[in-house]
């Protein structure tokens, strides 16, 4: 796929219908690969990686280099295409400005997955087949790949791209995924144990505001977070309170818009499961207000901007789940 | 009970759409309809006016129940406002659940100006709730406790 | 930092009972930024209002908080009172001790302490406080009413007879609507066309109305006060200014099978027609679904026959723009469809017809001339039975939940007018209730029953069945109980009503508000009956809810007067308390307009240069302060807080929930 992604680049760029390319760049380790622009056939010899390790969604960098002078070409995978078409839909990219370009993905890896599995002191990960051969300080490991997909690629949602102006490979299809799984876990909780549970995993949080950064949605020319008028804004959370509050109103703000792409959790440096957060949102619009997949469809209204007569009450969230 | 349950006086924030439900409390207050006086309403202009940011700066400051009263669904004065709140303030609480934070600390009532009975009840019944879940801790800010 | 002025009122003893506003006022003297405070009897009083104007000139107080009664009480008064003095309004700011202190609560020191909480936020609030002016617009002082039945015409009327110009669109090629169709009008049993086309012809002559017959409303644009209206004029392919009216062209078409919808399709028209004598204007249509010329270009006999040239093939649909101030929308009913009824065979017998069908039978100028006579075979009906509540008052899917308010009546009068031309006919009425509230409604009623001795039979038809020419109705009589078989010669049905197939769409043109029957809402039920809830859009007639003639016209009536007072101002004063986007934090996203219901937020391009991006287009969204209402949905979903709402700002109600909580 690499060498496929390559020519097409450097076809594009040499016949002058794009300016430039977004892709993934070589990083210091071999899973450290980090989102770049390109703008000659030279640099994409280079540097230009696409791997299992190019998991970064590179939708968001769109926004600011559209706004530029000429076209850009994006390679998306589904995920990514997903939070293209939202910020289509939110005009925070010109269209005319990108030619995308649709690459299926089987999946990515999760460092912290291989390391969990005992391998520690990579140097370089090969692919072979099914598996990964894992060059490390400790000499050669090997490991199924299907054991350190990241979590997001295990749950997966969808194989088909939205809004891509040409596919290289074959376009896939929407899946049925159990990504529900944990938080149906955690609502079946009492309410002791949710609060337990979630005192455990965002304590941790350092406030380092990668999760924000990197979510596609999260796309405000002022953070409320960074405004000093906003009454929210802070830099580190102090307190418990801090903490939840930043993950409520990030979750909150992102409702109905949050694509599930998981780039969230990727980059939580303390592994917090962020898109739990954002995944209990989207059961609830799914189960209360019928299903709804942000990006999917550029003309449906989201659910906190639509309503129906028939709504359920508020009060309906105390009916169900956990200690009653 | 302890005693000091029993000496438990909840702080109770509740948020009144202007052309309903703070009509409704005026008329609770009309007919004197008694409810603890540990209930303080804020005005706003409709229910669909509630940032739920509002919600959770009230717990951080030491609130121990929200309460949101607005038109009943069809009644809204700017027609739809409270169906959009009805959305987000069941989103918000189930993820306040979700976080957690005990059942039945939010709540959101839809009480006309003509229900000044409903809001007395409402609001009496909303106090014993809150005081039987007793102080919010779960939701508090410690540097903003009183004591 | 603000000089604030705190007012306590003891209310007589409404509020100093149980709270001591001694202490009130002395406690709250030690806030922050309070420079003066005071309590008094009565604060709303002469004296006590002199009492603010002189603090505030005393004191250079540049906010004022009174605890008193409820804001909705005084709040106006007091605004009025620190105006005069040169203070903005809204720098005042009411904590209500009273309604929701003093008379709910009954413990003195509990009591005292709340109204003291209450005063701090309101002091927080108030610190916060800026300076409004509620902007002004100027109004177009013209009117559009949509709809030329005889709300809309009554309307128009009572418009143009106060001096202003009004427009009447009207879909059909005629004005007058369902009226038209109508034989005798109850409870006086009058000539409907007689009462109807007077009116219609005054239409047609004041010089402050013009007509768009044949015309459907395209696009809404603006506000009140200054709407900007697309009317589709559709092609009708005769000019209308040429056009005499004579009539010849109708005479000579030669396709002669095209359903007259006048007559329902109870008989048939010619492809260029003029719906009836009286219509308004008076001019040829030709219906393009059945015209020979413009289907195969083959014919054109109305062209050669009209000596005025006012034939026209290649007339297209031509969209014309106006403006206004104000719209009402008249858009009327119609009987709802009886295929989920088959129950009463109207699909199966000619001779099942709904009520406005028997209305056209009955008519002089129906398709029999006013002579009864079954559908199917032309003979004299010899016993007819008539259906109350087809779809009406039915909790069934295809059934409308309300009741349709005119059946009761015209049903009686068909059912009198049979006893009266023919009364050799038997006549029974099955109904639920018998509702007959209005003016001589009830004796009316009575002489049917008593004098004409209609069959009245409470209960409900079960089946009608064709059989050897007869109608087979199956009946149970509830207060006999007994099950009852007729052999009927015709059956007539009272369908439901329901709000014409227009009214949605144009309702989401106007941004105003519908129920879930599709009649639009009124901005109060009791209080603004023929408002919408939308600025500048009034409502009049069955849009609105059925209704009979007589109600129809009050409220037409009651609708010209709003839209007189609209039209009679030269400006608009709107209210300050309106949302506002802060440009800088806009994402231009469009989330906010699309919780809007008042169509108040747009998104414009802007060039922007920050230091750390240089310069830039960015899209901002813009808030029409005419149109905003001030609800603040758009501020609660905008996710970057860009949005805010004056007099009821994000800074404002956190700064009350901190001193409530505090």
């Amino acid at each position: 796929m690499q060498q496929a992604i390559i020519a097409k680049a450097k076809e594009l760029l040499a016949n002058g219908s794009v300016n430039r390319v977004i892709g993934w760049k070589k990083g210091e380790f071999s899973y450290d690969i980090t989102p770049d622009v390109f703008t000659t056939a030279e640099a994409i010899d280079a540097d230009f990686v696409y791997d299992d390790f190019c998991g970064a969604n590179v939708s968001k960098f769109l926004m600011k280099i559209s706004k530029g002078e000429g076209k850009t070409l994006a390679f998306l995978k589904p995920c990514d295409s997903y939070s293209f078409a939202q910020l289509l839909k939110e005009h925070r990219i010109d269209r005319e400005k990108v030619y995308v370009v649709g690459i299926p993905c089987d999946g990515k890896a999760d460092i912290n997955k291989i390391r969990e599995n005992g391998i520690d002191g990579v140097l370089s990960i090969k692919e072979d087949g099914s598996n990964y051969v894992i060059d490390t300080l400790y000499g050669e490991k090997t490991i199924a790949k299907a054991d350190v997909y990241a979590e997001r690629c295990v749950n997966c949602k969808s194989k088909k791209h939205v809004d891509v102006d040409e596919m290289l490979g074959e376009e896939g299809d929407v899946i049925a995924s159990n990504r529900f799984e944990m938080v149906e876990k955690i609502e079946a909780m009492s309410s002791e144990e949710k609060y337990e549970f979630w005192k455990n995993e965002l304590s941790r949080c350092i406030r380092c505001n990668a999760c924000r950064n990197v979510c596609p949605a999260c796309t405000c020319e002022n953070c409320v977070f960074d405004n000093p008028n906003s009454d929210i804004n802070n830099k580190a959370a102090a307190n418990s309170f801090e903490e939840n509050m930043y993950h409520i109103i990030r979750a909150f703000h992102v409702a109905g818009r949050c694509t599930d792409c998981g780039e969230c959790s990727r980059v939580c440096p303390q592994n917090i499961p962020i898109h739990l957060l954002n995944r209990k949102i989207i059961k609830d619009v799914n189960e209360l207000y019928g299903e709804y997949q942000a990006g999917a469809d550029p003309d449906e209204r989201y659910p906190l901007v639509n309503f129906t007569y028939g709504d359920c009450e508020p009060s309906v969230v105390y009916e169900r789940g956990g200690d009653k | 009970m302890s005693i000091e349950e029993k000496e438990f006086k909840p702080t109770i924030v509740a948020f009144c759409c202007n052309w309903c439900s703070y009509a409704g409390a005026d008329l609770s207050g009309t007919n004197r309809l008694q409810y603890p006086a540990n209930v303080k309403i804020i005005r706003i202009p409709c229910s669909c006016r509630l940032n739920p940011m509002f919600i959770l700066r009230a717990f951080q400051r030491g609130a121990d129940g929200v309460i949101l009263c607005g038109c009943h669904p069809g009644d809204c004065h700017y027609t739809t406002g409270n169906y959009y709140a009805r959305r987000r303030m069941t989103i918000l609480f189930s993820m306040l659940d979700y976080l957690g934070i005990e059942k039945g600390r939010t709540r959101v009532e839809w009480v006309s100006a003509a229900e000044g009975q409903k809001f007395a009840e409402t609001m009496n019944s909303f106090v014993e709730t809150i005081t039987k879940l007793g102080k919010n801790h779960r939701l508090e800010d410690l540097r903003c406790n009183k004591q | 930092m603000q000089r604030i002025g705190v007012f306590v009122c003891h209310c007589g003893t409404n509020i100093a009972a149980t709270v001591d506003v001694k202490k009130v006022s002395e406690v709250l003297l030690n806030e922050p930024g309070v420079v003066f405070a005071t309590d008094y009897q009565y604060m709303c009083s002469e004296a006590g209002q002199n009492m603010i104007k002189e603090a505030i000139k005393e004191h250079k107080l540049t906010g004022v908080v009174i605890c008193s009664c409820s804001p909705r009480m005084h709040e106006a008064t007091f605004r009025k009172a620190v105006a005069s003095v040169g203070l903005n309004p809204y720098m005042l700011e009411v904590a209500n001790i009273r309604e929701q202190c003093s008379w709910i609560h009954k413990n003195v020191e509990e009591a005292t302490e709340k109204a003291i909480i209450l005063g701090r936020a309101a002091i927080a609030k108030v610190h916060l406080n800026a300076p409004l002016t509620a902007g002004q617009t100027p109004v177009t002082k013209r009117a559009l009413v949509i709809g030329g039945g005889i709300a809309g015409i009554q309307c128009a009327l009572d418009i143009a007879d106060a001096g202003y110009q009004v427009d009447i669109v009207e879909k059909e090629p005629t004005v007058g609507g369902k009226m038209t169709k109508i034989d005798k009008t109850f409870p006086t049993l009058d000539c409907s066309s007689c009462i109807l086309t007077p009116k219609m012809v005054d239409v047609a002559q004041n010089e402050n109305i013009t007509i768009y017959s044949y015309s459907e409303v395209e696009s809404v644009k603006g506000f009140v006060g200054n709407f900007t209206v697309g009317i589709k004029r559709k092609a009708r392919y005769v000019k209308e200014d040429i056009c005499t009216g004579c009539g010849l062209c109708t005479e000579k078409c030669p396709q002669k099978k095209v359903p007259n919808d006048y007559n329902l399709g109870l008989d048939n028209k010619r492809a260029i027609y003029i719906p009836f004598a009286q219509a308004v204007p008076k001019v040829a249509t030709i219906d393009a679904d059945y015209c020979t010329m413009l289907k195969t270009g083959k014919c054109g006999v109305c062209s050669k026959v009209c000596t005025a040239g006012a034939i026209d093939y290649t007339q297209k649909d031509e969209i014309i723009e106006e403006n206004y101030g104000a719209i009402v929308v008249a858009t009327g009913y119609n009987p709802i469809k009886l295929d989920a009824y088959e129950e009463f065979g109207y699909s199966q017998s000619p001779d099942v017809v709904t009520s406005l069908e028997f209305e056209r039978l009955m008519s002089a100028s129906g398709p029999n001339g006013g002579h009864l006579v079954r559908p199917s075979d032309h003979t004299e009906p010899k016993t007819i039975v008539f259906v109350q509540c087809v779809g009406s008052r039915s909790t069934t899917e295809c059934g409308k939940p309300y009741c349709s308010k005119i059946c009761c009546m015209y049903t009686c009068k068909h059912a009198m007018l049979c006893r009266e031309k023919y009364p050799d006919t038997e006549v029974y009425v099955f109904y639920i209730d018998v509702r007959t509230p209005g003016k001589n409604y009830d004796e009316f009623y009575r002489r049917a029953v008593e004098e004409y001795n209609v069959h009245y039979i409470k209960g409900m038809v079960g089946k009608v069945a064709p059989e050897n020419g007869k109608l087979k109705v199956q009946a149970s009589d509830l207060l006999n109980n007994e099950q009852l078989h007729i052999d009927a010669d015709m059956v007539v049905l009272a369908a439901a009503i329901e709000p014409d197939k227009s009214a949605r769409p144009l309702a989401t043109l106007l941004t105003a508000s519908m129920d879930t029957n599709d009649f639009f809402t009124e901005a109060h039920a009791k209080l603004r009956p023929v408002e919408s809830p939308t600025a500048g859009v009034f409502l009049a007639g069955c849009a609105q809810g059925p209704k009979d003639i007589p109600e129809t016209v009050t409220q037409a009536g009651a609708c010209a007067s709003k839209v007189i007072g609209l039209l009679a101002k030269d400006h608009l004063v709107g209210n300050p308390c309106v949302a506002h986007p802060d440009e800088m934090m806009c994402n231009g996203c469009s989330t906010c307009a699309n919780v809007c219901p008042y169509g108040a937020i747009t998104y414009e391009n802007k060039d922007y240069s920050r230091r750390k991006d240089g310069t830039m287009i960015r899209r901002v969204a813009q808030v029409n302060p005419a149109v905003c209402q001030g609800c603040g949905c758009c501020t609660v979903a905008c996710p970057s807080g860009a949005m805010d709402l004056y007099g009821f700002s994000t800074k404002q109600i956190v700064a009350e929930v901190d001193a409530i909580c505090r």
